[in-house]
């Protein structure tokens, strides 16, 4: 029996031979290139005294590309690939193939879905039919990459059915849809800022863009058209509308009000929409934005590096507003391949980007990687309306469409509400709940045992050694370091009677490590 | 019903009182009437007044001399889907088969002149517990929204609000120097799901939701309790996990999500492995009393609550489902009330045994009532459907009055015709009896000015509307 074999045979490497990373976190020699981003980067940390972490390794940037591109944990084997990969630049290789992957649609759409807020159910309402429309709709530009000033006009101007134009429900989800509601909302996706903070009369000026949004029943149940209702009454005051920067737009009566503004917001000289989304783009992959919250620009919340952002900026409109190529730049700068190994204690370096800040896996990512590392599925349903809607098992979380799909474990670990469009509703933070859930649960310690693929993984006939490699891989996505097999081994001897036991409960402890639960 | 026979101070009408006598001073609040009041022992007018005089001399007074909170915890038993009021704490007998269906008949409890359904006869022996509120209404027949307006005492809105559980976790909670080593708002056994309990407070109030069968031969709490595993093997897996700790000890600089984490841990550890989760073991309590409460899911459910609070945990909601019966309702009826009277008459009476129900608030209801006329016709050949223009609440203990009906609704249970009580009013009451602030705020993310109790925006009428039964 293999697994006896840890206990008797070594499966140490040959004392002879040191652990060629003596930390398997950094790399060797620094050889991320410096790109005009990083020079913003670090000149900033010069400036304030910060030293830079060192470059991550290899394992640490797979894993990492992988749980930030596409909310996936990479398997045994990708990793294995990416590691005995020779081609120096076989990291931007990755990103390309992993920016073109089912999976980026699959998380992204997950993502504005949040922002959007693509719920069913109380308290946003939109019916089902309807979240399936919008999240239909969300996917499609995801996937194809719509670009960005494209998708943001869809979403201010469309018109129809809320069945049958996904869009449409931009409008819809909303807990308020009075027009200083709507404005709110739009402030809050495309502008990132609170117009509930600014002075109501600037509030009540942005609302007049809105005041015309029209809703109207038909005779199929729960259907409704949204459209330019030029019917509504516009105050001869609020013709002459002012714009958030100040400018007097002459709103023609029967002129969408929802376009105009559009064409002031995706003009380029705005200075708030490009701003907002490399804002919330960088704070995605690097866990914070250059302003934070990454969703409220305010004048008393300044940008840590103005340099940063701006540059930033003007790459995405060079680039047409096209956000896969955003991502490809931040993915590929030396700043985000730092290592999250700190070595600085400098009270600014995080906030500077000096390292790379770790953070707990999102839920649906988290059950994900769990299901993957064992072989398991999650059963997701929904009881309202009747029939009952049943997703199939083999679906993964990152692609549920509606927020209203309850399930104890999202919840728990702080899957967003979808009620407010705030990026701090989703909650990453670790609490004794999510500890104890992990650490001692039968939904985790059933994966664990009755898992085929982990099963099969720890009964295989290649050799103890093998064993943990592969278990290591398929975990922490990197080998294990001699300490850890010496660890393994003592942990297998005093086991000795259970050997079955032993390697689940090495499976048990690499899934409650620090480093399983976080993105680092 | 006087007031005045009360040897209560509370209850008198102080405000009206010492408006009569001229002390009446619009700057105080209700509370601070209260306050007042309860500093004077034997004398009552004069003291009250007196106090109220010495208090406008010297603020500090209000602040040193608080009143201290009649209730310590509260078991929420939350009736999921809506239990009709007419079967239960606001039976009709004279209404006729068309609204009440077999359960025609009205019993006498302990208490003169308070009647209750037929199915309830355990609960009509403790009448002299608790109080009925049979005025509830909010209009609301949806579940989402009436399940949320119940429990946090707001319309629906903007904003999603805490439910009182949240609000109970942040104000008697770890902020608020809880030292206790069990979560300090648990549910039994499953979160409600629809729409979170802790609203924009965020995960940090949610509660702990048990998960297993509290009826089941072993009551498995998720996470506490994982069957299979010796406590031997508990403590030798945690220590290999902490030899495994290549990546801690590469970071090394202190990360506060690190520290965050180990922390978790060790708070997990008490549950799994120290004292703490030792609570969940029903089979620590005699078989007598298990048979008492019931041995079913619910039944086991208010015999863990009272568990629960006798070691302090602030707030516990048992989620019983079930009463959302469109279809198939007498028959549900029949084998559901046996159980809900079972449970709760149990859990009052045991409570006040041990000396526990004068500072354990216990409210029992759910969103909404079930229409009161029977809908004999098809589909529903038997059913009752939602009602959210009246429906009943039965609360006690924590400084509730027992023995006492406030409100009614007409001879057919369809309207409130008298007191009508919202839930925000309900639920003002409750806090006030936590001794949690009037004047609180709850954090707002956005920064928003948010009081905790809900006020005249959020429906009430007018404060001190349980004054009768607190």
């Amino acid at each position: 029996m293999v697994a006896a074999g840890f206990a008797n045979e070594s499966i140490q490497a040959a004392a002879a031979q040191p652990d060629p990373l003596p930390n398997p976190f950094v790399a060797p020699a620094a050889a991320a290139p410096m790109t005009d981003l990083d020079r913003t980067v670090f000149s900033r940390l010069e400036k304030l005294g910060i030293e830079p972490a060192d470059i991550c390794s290899d394992a640490v940037f797979v894993r990492r590309a992988f749980l930030d591109v596409i909310g996936t944990l990479p398997t045994a084997a990708e990793v294995r690939q990416f590691l005995q990969e020779r081609r120096p630049d076989k990291r931007r290789a990755l990103i390309d193939r992993l920016l073109a992957r089912d999976e980026f649609t699959e998380y992204w759409t997950m993502k504005w879905s949040d922002l959007l807020r693509v719920k069913a159910e109380f308290p946003i309402n939109l019916w089902p039919n309807a979240a399936q429309a919008y999240h239909r709709w969300i996917r499609t530009a995801v996937r194809d990459n719509l670009p960005y000033d494209e998708f943001a006009r869809s979403l201010l101007t469309a018109n129809g059915s809320n069945f049958r134009v996904g869009p449409v429900n931009f409008y819809r989800a909303v807990q308020n849809k009075d027009p200083v509601g709507l404005a709110r909302v739009v402030g809050l996706t495309f502008m990132g800022v609170r117009v509930e903070k600014w002075p109501a009369e600037q509030q009540a000026a942005l609302a007049v863009f809105f005041s015309r949004v029209g809703f109207k029943a038909t005779g199929e149940w729960k259907e409704e058209i949204v459209y330019f209702d030029a019917a509504k009454p516009l105050p001869a005051e609020a013709r002459r509308a002012p714009l958030p920067d100040g400018k007097v737009i002459d709103l023609a009566a029967d002129s969408d009000s929802r376009q105009v503004f559009a064409n002031w917001l995706l003009a380029p000289e705005n200075p708030w929409f490009a701003r907002a989304v490399v804002n919330r783009t960088w704070s995605w992959l690097l866990g914070r934005g250059i302003v934070h919250e990454p969703d409220d620009f305010r004048a008393d919340n300044p940008a840590v590096n103005p340099e940063l952002l701006a540059y930033l900026e003007r790459e995405l409109r060079a680039a047409k507003y096209d956000l896969k190529q955003l991502f490809r730049l931040i993915l590929n700068s030396r700043t985000y391949q730092l290592s999250s190994i700190a070595r600085s204690k400098h009270p600014q370096a995080e906030a500077n980007f000096a390292f790379y800040a770790i953070r707990r896996l999102d839920a649906e990512v988290l059950i994900d990687a769990l299901n993957q590392i064992t072989g398991t599925t999650e059963r997701y349903s929904s009881a309202i309306p009747e029939p009952f809607t049943f997703i199939p098992e083999d679906q993964r979380s990152i692609s549920l469409p509606d927020g209203s799909i309850t399930s104890s474990f999202l919840e728990t670990f702080g899957r967003p509400a979808r009620d407010s469009g705030l990026e701090a509703e989703r909650n990453n933070r670790i609490d004794a709940n999510q500890r104890l859930h992990l650490l001692n649960s039968t939904q985790v310690q059933r994966k664990i045992e009755n898992g085929g693929k982990l099963q099969a993984l720890l009964r295989a006939r290649t050799g103890p050694r093998e064993v943990l490699d592969s278990l290591f891989l398929t975990i922490l996505s990197r080998p294990p370091t001699d300490d850890e097999r010496a660890a393994v081994q003592d942990y297998a001897r005093s086991n000795a009677g259970d050997m079955r036991v032993a390697m689940q409960d090495l499976a048990w402890a690499l899934i409650n490590s620090a480093e399983f639960l976080h993105r680092h | 019903m006087s007031l005045h026979h009360s040897d209560d101070p509370r209850l008198w009408n102080l405000n009206a009182e010492l408006g009569l006598l001229g002390l009446r001073d619009d700057a105080l609040t209700r509370r601070e009437m209260i306050r007042t009041s309860v500093l004077g022992t034997a004398g009552l007018l004069l003291t009250g007044g007196a106090a109220a005089a010495a208090t406008r001399a010297n603020p500090t007074v209000v602040a040193t001399a608080a009143r201290p909170a009649k209730a310590k915890s509260v078991i929420q038993i939350w009736l999921w889907g809506g239990p009709c009021h007419l079967d239960t704490f606001d039976p009709k007998p004279d209404a006729g088969n068309d609204y009440c269906g077999p359960l025609r008949t009205a019993i006498p409890t302990n208490v003169t002149g308070i009647q209750i359904g037929e199915s309830l006869p355990l609960l009509a022996k403790q009448a002299d517990k608790y109080s009925l509120i049979r005025g509830m209404t909010h209009g609301i027949n949806g579940h989402e929204t009436a399940a949320y307006t119940v429990q946090t005492g707001r319309p629906s809105g903007r904003d999603v609000f805490p439910g009182v559980g949240a609000v109970v976790s942040l104000f008697k909670g770890y902020d608020a120097g809880y030292k206790g080593l069990l979560p300090p708002y648990i549910v039994l056994t499953e979160l409600q799901g629809r729409f979170s309990e802790s609203g924009f407070l965020g995960t940090r109030y949610k509660p702990f939701a048990t998960g297993g069968d509290p009826g089941a031969s072993r009551f498995v709490v998720e996470g506490v309790v994982a069957q299979g595993i010796s406590d031997e093997r508990q403590r030798s897996r945690r220590e290999f996990l902490h030899r495994l700790n290549t990546f801690d000890r590469a970071m090394s600089s202190g990360d506060p999500r690190l520290a965050a984490l180990a922390q978790c841990e060790r708070d997990a550890y008490e549950m799994i492995l120290g004292d703490a989760g030792k609570v969940f073991d029903l089979a620590q309590e005699k078989d007598d009393v298990r048979e008492r409460y019931g041995r079913n899911t619910f039944g086991q459910s208010c015999l863990m609550a009272r568990r629960l609070v006798e070691r302090g945990v602030p707030y516990v909601t048992i989620n019983y489902k079930g009463w959302d019966t469109h279809k198939q309702h007498f028959p549900i009826m029949r084998r559901k009330l046996p159980e809900l009277d079972r449970g709760v008459a149990s859990l009052l009476q045991d409570l006040a045994q041990r000396g526990l129900l004068s500072t354990t608030i216990v409210w029992t209801g759910g969103e909404f009532g079930r229409t009161p006329r029977v809908q004999w016709e098809a589909p529903w050949n038997g059913g009752r459907g939602h009602w959210g223009k009246a429906f009943s609440a039965l609360v006690a203990g924590g400084g509730f009055r027992g023995g006492h009906v406030l409100g009614s609704t007409d001879p057919k249970g369809e309207e409130v015709t008298n007191h009508p009580v919202h839930p925000s009013e309900l639920i003002a009451g409750m806090y006030d009896l936590l001794g949690i602030d009037p004047e609180a705020r709850l954090p707002h993310p956005e920064g928003r000015d948010v009081r905790a109790i809900p006020n005249a925006s959020d429906g009430v009428r007018e404060p001190g509307r349980l004054a009768q039964i607190m």
